[in-house]
């Protein structure tokens, strides 16, 4: 969809802007130390700090990506949610007091604490560069993707430059004290917005909308494609001209064949629904979508409802919503066909709805010839979706940009209140998602092409204002995330890897020297990435790098706080096996044989795409044996810390 | 906001509680079990989830499903669960003191 450059959106956006670079340059005086730029010297307030991991942890993922799934699929989306704020309690339970009481700046010194062993750094140090890499692409793709329509831009890589800018300037200028500060303001903001949007939504309750008239295409002329429009994957769909040069697709429902919506590329110009795209005479563009088709007992509107009537009621309601699918024809030109389809709300509120997680709905078994037998393809997908949650409960507590917000506070008692502000505003905000979702869902407002719009549309359902200040917020959103990620970074090269594991022998002013150039350098490797892999879609890669971080640095964590007989080469062998094997996973998958490389997905050599399962227990596994190994030749002096 | 803990001891520049071993080992203890607890729920959720995905669709409370209600609770356990591991080690706090007072 082509969006209006809302002047609005642009002057929020700005005062946001300013305000937090304003922050950045006020502290950045503040801050000349190596414990100033790299922990905020310890002294950020405890409520300050539990906010500013909501500001840090919510990201456009978060955001946009779950609101826009739940959006499109319902349920699905908020099995993320839950996901995401369950890796809390490892966080609270089991990582944050012991974390805090052996570190100083990153979490490779708490891993190191009673080993002072170049190989945990080196390791610890790689694996945080790894996975705030793979954190920092999808990001940056969203940052790309958001701000193109909003602030009016062309093209998706100037978004990702100016928000890569924007970001390295509050990194360089003061470190840790102002990322602090923008997260807390992000994650303040955000949450409280998402709230007073939740009950404008509830409030509002929910309408019937009429179908919009019903499009015949009546004496068009069906023309006879091949390629995949002959084939079985695209029988219920038809090519129709309905004037001369007009070529638009039907779908089959029942024995009638109703206009849908589709758009391909003819001469490098995007034709949507036979015509070009545009706002001129001539040109058209999709129409926005979703809606209720029918209330309970045939009402027309609810009123206002509270929020569990509001969910009840919708799983009584029938909900229209839109799929899509990709056709190439025999000259290999690819039309993408958005198509509406009415399904049940209580369908739409239970698990399995999406593509993503289609496979909670199949049955294990069979049937084959008369006999039941089990199906692999559904344990291998059944097996995807548990791996999936299993890497968001144990990822949480192992990405390195929320464990670094520890050394930020001053002893266990604050890192601990901390993390229970965190998941209290944390908690709330993936309560609303599920509103928000369900609210863009029958808004009426939705773009079929990108889900990643579906939160500020719903605004937008509200008036210019709210979506002005939800287009702002989500972009601080990502400004918060990447400064604690370009942090997480450049700690890990300047502390970890220059200064301890190749003691360099810096000083506290070549350290931070050494942090702020290493920042300057992720930014724009963080931009390079973030125009390269433009067309990835961004919650997936979010959930890949908690498989990552979860497999690397969780058996390492958890190990060396529970079991005396750790050791320090047991240490670096598992956080390497962990991320080699998991990134080496990923990259043997389906997921990445369609999608990079553009391979059949049959011919992948894993079974199914997330990695957790099978390689977070591989660094538990790694981690005993190697230490069993070489238990003899280096004791820790200390014990469990 | 301040950042003052309450379990702190009276007095400037003395040793936080937390540091205290004992306290320290008692809370990661309780944190422990609260883990496992918390652990059962999740995996509760994803084993129906996964295995039972009929149930879930299951209404339970004012006409919302089973999915919900769970999912909620989860997110609304998590919280739970942290606040009374916060009253967990508050009491262990208050015991070293008692202990220490006597």
């Amino acid at each position: 969809m082509i969006y209006e450059t809302s002047w609005t959106a642009i002057g929020v956006f700005a005062a946001f802007v300013a305000l937090v670079l304003g922050i950045s340059f006020y502290l950045g005086a503040k801050a000349k130390s190596a414990s100033g730029y790299y922990a905020a010297h310890g002294q950020i307030p405890w409520f300050v700090n539990g906010v500013a991991f909501a500001g840090d942890y919510l990201s456009a993922a978060s955001f946009l990506g779950i609101c826009g799934m739940i959006a499109f699929y319902g349920y699905d989306g908020f099995l993320y949610s839950i996901g995401y704020l369950a890796g809390w309690i490892v966080a609270l339970l089991v990582i944050a007091e012991p974390l805090k009481r052996l570190g100083k700046f990153t979490f490779a010194d708490a891993l190191d604490s009673q080993f002072n062993s170049r190989g945990i750094k080196l390791a610890a140090a790689i694996s945080t560069l790894v996975v705030s890499v793979f954190y920092l692409i999808p990001q940056m793709v969203g940052a790309g993707a958001l701000v193109k329509p909003l602030l009016g831009f062309p093209e998706h890589y100037q978004g990702v430059v100016t928000v890569g800018l924007i970001v390295i300037l509050i990194v360089v200028t003061a470190g840790m004290v102002s990322t602090t500060w923008v997260q807390f303001i992000k994650g303040g903001m955000l949450v409280v917005f998402c709230a007073i949007l939740t009950a404008m939504i509830v409030g509002r309750g929910l309408t019937a909308l009429e179908a919009p008239p019903r499009e015949m295409a009546e004496g068009a002329k069906v023309l006879s494609p091949g390629g995949d429009w002959a084939a079985k994957k695209g029988a219920d769909f038809r090519q129709v001209e309905v004037a001369p040069g007009q070529v638009r697709v039907e779908r089959r429902y029942g024995d009638d064949w109703r206009l849908v919506q589709s758009s391909f590329k003819h001469h490098g110009q995007t034709m949507v629904n036979g015509l070009p795209q545009g706002k001129k005479p001539g040109q058209t563009d999709f129409a926005p979508v979703g809606r209720i088709a029918e209330l309970p007992a045939g009402r027309r509107q609810t009123g206002p409802l509270n929020p569990l009537s509001y969910l009840g009621t919708l799983q009584q309601s029938q909900v229209e919503v839109w799929r899509s699918l990709k056709l190439k024809d025999e000259r290999a030109v690819e039309t993408t066909i958005y198509y509406p389809l009415v399904v049940r709300g209580d369908e739409l509120l239970t698990p399995g709805g999406s593509p993503t997680f289609s496979a909670l709905r199949t049955n294990l078994y069979v049937e084959r010839e008369g006999q039941q037998v089990l199906s692999w393809s559904a344990i291998w997908s059944k097996l995807d979706f548990l791996s999936l949650m299993i890497a968001l409960f144990g990822g949480t507590a192992s990405l390195p940009h929320i464990l670094i917000r520890y050394y930020t506070v001053k002893d266990q008692a604050s890192a601990r209140k901390s993390t229970v502000v965190g998941i209290a505003s944390i908690g709330f905000f993936y309560v609303l998602t599920l509103f928000l979702g369900l609210g863009a869902m029958t808004s009426g407002r939705l773009d079929v092409t990108d889900n990643n719009m579906a939160a500020p549309l719903l605004a937008r359902s509200f008036g210019e204002l709210p979506f002005a200040v939800v287009s702002a917020i989500a972009f601080t959103t990502v400004l918060g995330t990447v400064s604690g990620l370009i942090m997480a970074a450049s700690g890990a090269v300047a502390h970890d890897l220059l200064a301890n594991s190749l003691r360099l022998g810096l000083s506290d002013y070549a350290k931070v020297r050494a942090g702020k150039i290493t920042a300057v350098f992720v930014g724009l490797v963080a931009i390079a990435l973030g125009i390269l892999f433009g067309r990835l879609n961004v919650n997936f890669l979010v959930g890949w790098a908690f498989n990552i971080a979860a497999s690397a640095n969780l058996p390492a964590l958890v190990m060396l706080l529970f079991w005396r007989g750790t050791t320090r080469q047991g240490i670096t062998a598992a956080i390497f096996v962990g991320m080699l094997s998991s990134l080496a996973w990923i990259l043997l998958s389906q997921q990445c044989y369609r999608d990079v490389y553009g391979l059949p997905p049959e011919s992948a050599l894993v079974p199914f795409s997330q990695p957790g399962i099978v390689t977070i227990p591989l660094g538990f596994a790694v981690l005993v044996a190697v230490s069993l190994f070489t238990r003899g030749n280096n004791g820790r002096p200390g014990g469990r810390g | 906001m301040k950042a003052e803990s309450p379990d702190k001891p009276a007095g400037g520049g003395a040793p936080h509680v937390d540091d205290n071993q004992a306290v320290s080992a008692a809370n990661a203890r309780s944190g422990l079990v609260l883990f496992f607890v918390y652990l059962a729920f999740y995996a509760g959720f994803m084993g129906l989830a996964t295995f039972a995905p009929g149930a879930m669709g299951q209404p339970v409370l004012a006409g919302v499903n089973l999915a919900i209600v769970y999912g909620m609770g989860l997110i609304a356990g998590a919280l739970v669960v942290a606040a009374i591991y916060m009253w967990l080690c508050g009491r262990h706090a208050r015991r070293y003191h008692a202990e220490a007072g006597r």
